[in-house]
C-alpha cells in the first residue's frame, strides 16, 4: 500500500493539444475548493500538438508555492511522456496509466504501475478527448473532493459547450470517481492530508494574472505589445479587462511600435505598460533610451526565457537582468523590481505605475516564465492597500517641460490640461522641450535626469531577510526563486542559515552591503549561467559571492535540488 | 485666425537657405489657422530628420520622437485624448524607409491624425545618400553606379491598402498645398498627404523646375471614390499627378474602434475611472 502524507505530487505529462492545461485549471481550482493547498506549474515545448508537456500539482497541507522534483503519482496520457520525466521518476511513484503508454522495456515490476485504460472508457464515453476529464476524476476522487464540486466546475467552464458535451464529461468524472473508488477500497493508495476550509475563500491565480491585476491597481489603461512567450498572459488579460475597466489593449506591429506607443500614451496622459519578452524587449530598447530622454514614464513587463536570440522559447531563465540593467544607448536612470511572490507579481507592479510617473523614468518588472505560468492559492489581494497616484500638473502659460529643479524632476504637464504648451524632444532640449546644442546646458540637462535616481534611491525597497537575523551563512536570490529556496531552506532546518532575498534589484538597497557584511558565507541562487545579481552586488559592494548554485538548462529550479546543492556549502 | 500665432521667437532654424521645408512650414501654418486650430489643440509628432525639425519651429505641443517612430505614438496621443488634433510629420526616409512598417499598420488603424511626408527624394541631413523615393539611376556618394531599387510608391501603396485620404501636393506651389493640408487635417480618418519637394543641397535632379515640369494636377472629373481609377493614377511616374488621389470616408477610426469610446466619450486622459470596487470583485471571481 501507498500512503502519502501531507504533501503529494502529481504530475500529468501527455502531448501538447491533450488538453493538460485544462486538466490542471479544473484539479487546481476543485483542491482549492474543498480546501487543500495547491499549487501548480507547466513545462511545455515550442509547439502547438505532439512533442512532450508536463504539468505539475503539488496538493498540500501546508502551504506550498515551489515546483518539486519527486512524483508521486504520475498520470502519463502519451507514449513518450514515461520518457519525458523519467529522472523524476522513483519506485514510490504511482503510475497510473493505461498500458499503450507503458513504453516497451520499462521494468514494469520495479514500479508501481496501475493499468487503467482511459483511452478504452473515453471512447465509450464518446472520443478520446474525455480521456483528460476521467484523469481529472480519479486526481478527484482520491482527494474525496465531493464529486458535486467538480460537477459544477465542469458545468461552468463548459457553460458555452453543448448540453451533450457536459453530459459527456459529467459522465467521465463519474467514471474517474469509480475508478479512484476501487483504488482506496482496495487499499493500493491512502492519503492522509489536512483540510482547511479557511481556504476556500483564498484566491487561484498565476503570475501573468497577479501583474494585470497590480497594473490594474496601478491605474494602466492602455497597454501596446506584441504577443511572445512567455509574456503573452499580460496582454490577454488586460485585453479581456477592456469593458470593465476601459483599458484600450493594441496589439502592435512589432515592439518598436508597442513602447513607441505607450510612450505616447504616457505623453498624452495615458498610464501604459508594454508586456514582452527578450527578443521583443531588444527591439524596445530604442524605446526606451527615448523614454529616459523624454522622461516620460513607462511600465516594461519583462518576462524572461532563456536565449541568446529564440533560445528556449517556452522554457525559463533569469537571464536578463543584465540587459534590463544596461540597455539603452545614453546614460538615464530606471528602476527594476523582480517579484518572487504571486502578490509581489500585484503589489509591485502597481507601484511600478507610481514610481513611473513620480520620477518619469522606466520602471521594470522583471519575471520569467516560470513564475508566470505557476498557479497557487493566496489569500486575496488587498486592493485597499493600493493607491493610483498621478503626478500631472495643469499647466500654465509659462510651463516649461524641462524645467531644471534641485531635485531633477520637471514638472509633468499634458497637452490639453491647462495652457501650457508640452514640448518633449528625442534630442537633447532647453527647459522648454526644443532642440538645442548648448553644450553647457546639455551637461546640466544629463545631471537634471542623473539627479532623479538620488530619490529614487530613498525609497527603494530592502530586501527580505527569512531566517534567523544573526546568521553565519546567508543564501542570495532575487525574483522568482523566492519560494524554491525559502522551501529548501525550511527543509534544511539549520537555525544559522537565513535567505536575502531581492525583489527590487536596482537600484539595490543601500543595505546590501551590511547583509553581506555579517555573514561568514554566501551562497547565491541564480537561474542563469553567469550570476548577474552577484555580478551587480559586487559592482555595488565590491564583495564577491563565490558560492553559486546555477542553473540555466531552460528549466526551474526544484526544492530538492536547491537543497542538496545547499548541502554541499553548508 | 493669424497664422503667426504658431511663430516661435528667437529661433535658429536649421535649414538651407531656399529649402522647400520653408514653403510647408509656411503653409501649414496657414491651413492651421484657416481651419482654427488652436497651438494648445495641436500635437506635431515627428521622428528625425531635417523634415522632423519641424515642430520646433511651430508654437504647440510637441513630441519629437525617434526616427521612423512618429505614426506609434502619435496613433498612441490620439487615442488617448481624441480631443486634440494630431499630425505626424518627417521627411521620406523617416516615414518610408526607417518607419515603413508603421505606416503600413497606421493605415490598417485608420487614427484620426494627419501624415504629411517631405518628399524630396534624397537623404539630406546625412549628406546625400538615396532615399526610398530616389528615382533610379540616382548617383550618390553610396549609390555610386545610380539607384537600382525601384522607387517606393506611397500613394499607390496607400491606395492598394484602402487608406481614407491619399493625396499629393507640390511644395512649389503653396496655395494648393495650404488647401490640401486643410482638406486633410479635417478629414476624418487616416490622411496621408506626400508633399514633393526640392533638396537645394543634395538633390541636384529633381529641382524644383524639375518637378514644375514633371507634375499636374489631377483633372476635375477624377473621382476619389474610385479606388481603381484612384490606383492607376497613383501609378503615372513618368509625370506625378497631383490631388486627392483616394477617399474613403466610411471607415470607422482606431478610437471607435478600440473600444474604449463606445459609451463614453470623455477622453481616457481626463477619466478618472473608480476601480477599486471592480478589481475587489475581479479579485474574487479568482476564488
Amino acid at each position: 500500500m501507498n500512503k502519502f502524507k501531507d504533501d503529494i505530487s502529481i504530475v500529468l505529462c501527455g502531448e501538447a493539444g491533450q488538453g493538460i492545461q485544462t486538466v490542471e485549471r479544473i484539479l487546481t481550482h476543485v483542491l482549492k475548493l474543498s480546501g487543500f493547498n495547491v499549487f501548480a506549474t507547466k513545462e511545455y515545448m515550442s509547439r502547438i500538438r505532439g512533442g512532450s508537456n508536463s504539468t505539475e500539482i503539488r496538493v498540500s497541507s501546508k502551504k506550498v508555492s515551489s515546483l518539486a522534483q519527486r512524483i508521486d503519482i504520475l498520470i502519463p496520457l502519451s507514449k513518450s511522456a514515461i520518457e519525458h520525466v523519467k529522472r523524476r521518476i522513483s519506485p514510490y511513484t504511482i503510475i497510473i496509466g493505461e498500458k499503450e503508454n507503458i513504453p516497451e522495456g520499462f521494468p514494469v515490476e520495479k514500479y508501481r504501475v496501475i493499468d487503467v485504460a482511459f483511452s478504452k472508457m473515453a471512447s465509450d464515453i464518446g472520443g478520446r478527448v474525455y480521456s483528460n476529464i476521467i484523469g481529472a476524476g480519479v486526481i478527484s476522487g482520491l482527494f474525496k473532493v465531493k464529486e458535486e464540486i467538480l460537477r459544477d466546475y465542469l458545468k461552468q467552464h463548459f457553460s458555452k459547450k453543448s448540453e451533450d458535451i457536459i453530459q459527456r464529461n459529467i459522465e467521465a468524472v463519474k467514471k474517474g470517481y469509480e475508478i479512484a473508488e476501487d483504488l482506496l477500497n482496495t487499499e493500493r493508495i491512502e492519503f492522509d492530508l489536512q483540510r482547511d476550509p479557511r481556504i476556500r475563500d483564498e484566491i487561484l491565480i498565476n503570475g501573468a494574472e497577479a501583474v494585470g491585476l497590480g497594473a490594474l491597481a496601478g491605474g494602466c489603461n492602455f497597454i501596446s505589445s506584441y504577443p511572445m512567450s512567455p509574456s503573452t498572459g499580460v496582454l490577454v488579460f488586460l485585453s479581456q479587462q477592456m469593458n470593465d475597466f476601459e483599458v484600450l489593449a493594441e496589439q502592435a506591429e512589432d515592439e518598436i511600435s508597442a513602447i513607441n506607443m505607450a510612450i505616447g500614451a504616457w505623453y498624452a496622459g495615458g498610464r501604459a505598460m508594454v508586456t514582452t519578452s527578450g527578443g521583443g524587449f531588444s527591439l524596445m530598447i530604442e524605446g526606451l533610451s527615448l523614454a529616459g530622454m523624454l522622461e516620460t514614464p513607462v511600465v516594461i513587463h519583462l518576462a524572461q526565457r532563456p536565449g541568446p536570440a529564440t533560445g528556449l522559447p517556452t522554457r525559463t531563465e533569469q537571464a536578463d537582468l543584465d540587459l534590463a540593467l544596461y540597455a539603452g544607448h545614453g546614460e538615464f536612470p530606471r528602476i527594476i523590481l523582480a517579484p518572487g511572490k504571486l502578490e509581489d507579481g500585484f503589489y509591485l507592479t502597481q507601484r511600478a505605475f507610481n514610481l513611473a510617473d513620480k520620477y518619469q523614468v522606466p520602471v521594470f518588472v522583471l519575471t520569467d516564465q516560470y513564475f508566470i505560468d505557476s498557479y497557487y492559492n493566496i489569500p486575496a489581494l488587498e486592493v485597499d492597500k493600493t493607491t493610483i497616484d498621478s503626478h500631472i500638473i495643469k499647466t500654465d502659460k509659462n510651463y516649461q517641460r524641462y524645467r531644471l529643479t534641485e531635485n531633477g524632476i520637471s514638472p509633468r504637464g499634458i497637452p490639453g490640461h491647462g495652457e501650457g504648451l508640452v514640448v518633449v524632444d528625442s534630442d537633447e532640449h532647453d527647459e522648454e522641450g526644443h532642440i538645442t546644442e548648448d553644450l553647457e546646458l546639455r551637461t546640466q540637462m544629463v545631471n537634471k535626469r542623473l539627479k532623479k535616481l538620488e530619490s529614487i534611491k530613498k525609497e527603494v525597497l530592502a530586501p527580505e531577510l527569512i531566517g534567523n537575523k544573526n546568521y553565519k551563512n546567508l543564501v542570495i536570490g532575487w525574483g522568482s526563486t523566492y519560494h524554491v529556496v525559502k522551501e529548501s531552506l525550511e527543509g534544511l532546518k539549520r537555525e544559522d542559515t537565513s535567505f536575502l532575498h531581492f525583489k527590487q534589484v536596482y537600484p539595490l538597497h543601500p543595505e546590501t552591503e551590511r547583509f553581506l557584511q555579517k555573514t561568514e558565507k554566501a551562497i547565491l541562487v541564480e537561474n542563469n549561467a553567469t550570476a548577474q545579481l552577484g555580478k551587480l552586488i559586487k559592482l555595488n559592494t565590491g564583495l564577491e559571492i563565490e558560492n553559486k548554485i546555477l542553473k540555466y538548462n531552460g528549466l526551474a529550479f526544484t526544492v530538492e535540488e536547491v537543497r542538496s546543492n545547499l548541502e554541499k556549502y553548508l | 485666425m493669424n497664422s503667426q500665432l504658431f511663430d516661435t521667437d528667437n529661433i535658429d532654424i536649421a535649414w538651407c537657405p531656399g529649402c522647400g521645408n520653408f514653403s510647408i512650414l509656411n503653409a501649414l501654418k496657414q491651413a492651421l489657422a484657416e481651419l482654427g486650430i488652436k497651438p494648445e489643440e495641436l500635437v506635431l509628432v515627428s521622428g528625425i530628420g531635417q523634415a522632423a525639425k519641424i515642430p520646433h519651429y511651430f508654437k504647440t505641443h510637441v513630441f519629437n520622437g525617434l526616427h521612423g517612430r512618429a505614426l506609434p505614438p502619435a496613433t498612441a496621443i490620439k487615442a488617448v485624448n481624441p480631443d486634440l488634433t494630431v499630425i505626424a510629420e518627417s521627411g521620406d526616409g523617416d516615414m518610408y524607409g526607417e518607419g515603413g512598417n508603421h505606416l503600413l499598420h497606421a493605415i490598417r488603424r485608420n487614427p484620426d491624425i494627419t501624415t504629411i511626408v517631405h518628399n524630396n527624394m534624397v537623404y539630406g541631413l546625412t549628406k546625400g545618400q538615396a532615399s526610398p523615393t530616389s528615382q533610379i539611376g540616382f548617383r550618390t556618394p553610396v549609390q555610386v553606379k545610380g539607384v537600382f531599387e525601384n522607387p517606393f510608391n506611397p500613394l499607390a501603396m496607400a491606395i492598394s491598402m484602402d487608406a481614407s485620404f491619399v493625396a499629393r501636393v507640390f511644395a512649389g506651389d503653396i496655395a494648393q498645398t495650404v488647401e490640401m493640408f486643410k482638406k486633410a487635417i479635417s478629414h476624418k480618418g487616416y490622411a496621408l498627404v506626400d508633399v514633393l519637394q526640392p533638396c537645394v543641397s543634395y538633390n541636384k535632379v529633381n529641382t524644383y523646375q524639375w518637378f514644375k515640369e514633371h507634375t499636374y494636377y489631377l483633372e476635375d472629373s477624377h473621382d476619389p471614390l474610385d479606388r481603381l481609377k484612384a490606383f492607376e493614377k497613383a501609378l503615372e511616374m513618368e509625370k506625378f499627378p497631383l490631388g486627392v488621389f483616394y477617399l474613403n470616408p466610411s471607415k470607422k477610426t482606431f478610437e471607435e474602434n478600440s473600444g474604449v469610446y463606445q459609451e463614453n466619450k470623455i477622453p481616457l486622459s481626463r477619466r478618472k475611472t473608480e476601480r477599486k470596487e471592480k478589481l475587489k470583485a475581479l479579485i474574487h471571481s479568482k476564488k
